[in-house]
């Protein structure tokens, strides 16, 4: 079982009836597999189905077409097994930082005593460097804090999958760059499988391991896939004039713009 | 002293000093008509204007005479238990619809027509068919204000279950949540500040109908005390009770909005 795929997309499809017209086919015959342990962004123009394809892998929406094995099982709705940070932070408001960490992992994983609960929300809470905003309601946090807790919620629960869409897509480019730094620092002390959307090539090149390129819709598919073969870990400014980096951007903006570039906008 | 203060003190005055002048007016004019100085001497006693010392409503409103005679107090008294039964009646069945309505849609296909006609029965049109099924002077009027407070209740619950963001049942779906634990976690804690303006909305208006149900039915309450006083031609009573049904009817509101604010995760953690 040793050779047994981690996360695998097999023709996947995924069809929108339209009333009263043909059946809008959003996306056609994705064809992927990622390993464990594995950062992999999805990059592609707007509304060629990139969210519409993490929300088949979350379960949170169903393909028409085709199978997703997570560890060699089929995903048949969501679980927590495959954690979302969504891009609107999506924390309860009435509850503060500690609790909606607190609510997650509580009922993901009952068993645990009180002392195993505080210490693990804790854990938690520390590892995004928010020990101090801990008893603070979402609304007197700023918005990068609130995406750092989303990812706390998320990464409490153990899942075997990350799912982010867009996640630092609603802030300003100083804050998106922290919140970068603060990802590939936890994903070094502790690693996941990421699925990461993203509308930014230097983010992709930055955080990945592979580059997934989308075609435009309707029937967007995979496109390229791009390796980046770049040591972790990674700094931001040294990158800059890696040849290995300079490569993947080039590759990764000709794809966009000038393979599949979108006439209309 | 502050600027700001002192306007919320001297406007008042200045519009209470217009109210008595027109009262005045209208007192000069009217024959009979109570003016604000017999009325006040009727509130709180006094020296009447044929030089008699008096007592006032107010003088001691927890006496009692007999069964059909007593203070003021527990003509409030009586007035506020039936509204207290009347709108947690209408709560107890108002919220739990309202979920269900406000949780699926073919409940509110179901339900939606027959809340837009009932709503805006007036609770005089409710009150003789109700007074024949119950026969009872404190039934009807409780049942008169649980059919006409419950509809605000019902339509803000259903209000607070659709204004539950997309994202936060997408959170609950991922970890699994139970139904009921959906519906305490998530949808509760959204729901609860528009239950509670529904629920501020329903005690005004029970508070309305107490006072024309009472009217009607006869008895003990505020409501029929206004009534009696009409009878007795005693009509600065009737300005007493205006007054007075004005004043609970506004203390009523205010702890209703106190609790509410207390409820409302929105308005948390600004203090
Ligand atoms: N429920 C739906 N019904 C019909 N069409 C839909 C539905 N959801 C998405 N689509 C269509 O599917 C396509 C892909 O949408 P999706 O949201 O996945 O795009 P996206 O790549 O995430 O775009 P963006 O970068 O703007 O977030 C779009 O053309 C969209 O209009
Ligand atoms: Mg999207």
């Amino acid at each position: 079982m040793g050779e047994q795929k981690f996360l695998h997309l097999e023709n996947i499809e995924k069809r929108f009836p339209i009333p009263g017209k043909e059946d809008y086919i959003a996306v056609t015959n994705v064809n992927l597999e990622i390993k464990k342990n594995e950062i992999i962004s999805i990059i592609g123009h707007s509304g060629c189905g990139k969210s519409t394809l993490l929300n088949m892998i979350s379960g949170l929406d169903k393909e028409t077409g085709g199978y997703i094995f997570l560890k060699g099982k089929e995903i048949k709705g969501p679980g927590p097994d495959r954690a979302v940070v969504f891009q609107n932070h999506s924390l309860l408001p009435w509850l503060s930082v500690y609790q909606n960490i607190e609510m997650a992992v509580k009922k993901v994983m009952p068993e645990l005593s009180s002392p195993e609960l505080r210490e693990r929300v804790e854990r938690y809470v520390s590892m995004v460097n928010l020990d101090h905003a801990k008893d603070k309601l979402p609304s007197e946090i700023s918005g990068g804090m609130k995406q750092r807790v989303g990812i706390a919620r998320a990464l409490s629960i153990s899942p075997d999958v990350l799912l982010m869409d867009e996640p630092f897509g609603a802030l300003d480019s100083l804050t998106r760059a922290n919140l970068q730094e603060h990802l590939m620092r936890i994903q070094q002390s502790v690693e996941n499988t990421v699925i990461i959307i993203t509308h930014d090539i230097d983010e992709a090149v930055l955080l990945s391991d592979r580059v997934i390129m989308m075609t435009n819709g309707p029937e967007a598919t995979i496109g390229e896939i791009l390796e980046v073969n770049l040591e972790r870990p990674r700094n931001r400014v040294e990158l800059q004039h890696d040849p290995e980096y300079i490569r993947c951007r080039e590759a990764i903006l000709s794809f966009l713009y000038e393979k599949f570039a979108k006439e209309d906008e | 002293m502050n600027n700001e203060l002192a306007k919320k003190i001297i406007l008042p005055v200045l519009v209470f000093i217009a109210i008595i002048g027109v009262w005045s007016s209208i007192a000069n004019i009217v024959e009979d008509f109570p003016t604000p100085a017999d009325t006040y001497i009727a509130t709180f006693g006094g020296e009447n204007s044929e030089g008699d010392e008096v007592e006032g409503v107010l003088t001691d409103p927890f006496y009692v005479e007999n069964e059909d005679d007593k203070g003021l107090f527990w003509q409030i008294l009586e007035s506020l238990k039936r509204v207290f039964a009347g709108f947690t009646l209408a709560l107890i069945v108002g919220v739990p619809l309202g979920l269900f309505i406000g949780m699926s849609k073919n409940a509110q296909y179901a339900f939606d027509p027959f809340i837009q006609i009932f709503k805006p029965v007036s609770p005089l049109a409710w009150l003789p068919l109700l007074l024949f099924i119950f026969q009872d002077i404190n039934m009807t009027a409780i049942s008169t204000i649980f059919v006409t407070s419950i509809w605000p209740i019902i339509i803000n619950t259903a209000l607070g279950v659709r204004s539950v963001n997309e994202d936060y049942m997408n959170v609950a779906k991922v970890l699994r949540f139970t139904p009921m634990e959906k519906v305490v976690q998530i949808i509760l804690p959204v729901a609860v500040p528009f239950i509670f303006t529904g629920m501020r909305l329903s005690l005004g208006i029970a508070w309305l109908v107490i006072v024309a149900a009472e009217m009607l039915t006869g008895g003990i309450g505020i409501g029929f005390w206004i009534w009696d006083e009409y009878n007795n031609l005693a009509y600065h009573n009737i300005i007493i009770g205006i007054i007075i049904v004005g004043v609970v009817g506004f203390i009523l509101d205010l702890i209703m909005g106190r609790i509410a604010d207390y409820f409302d995760y929105t308005k948390k953690g600004r203090a």
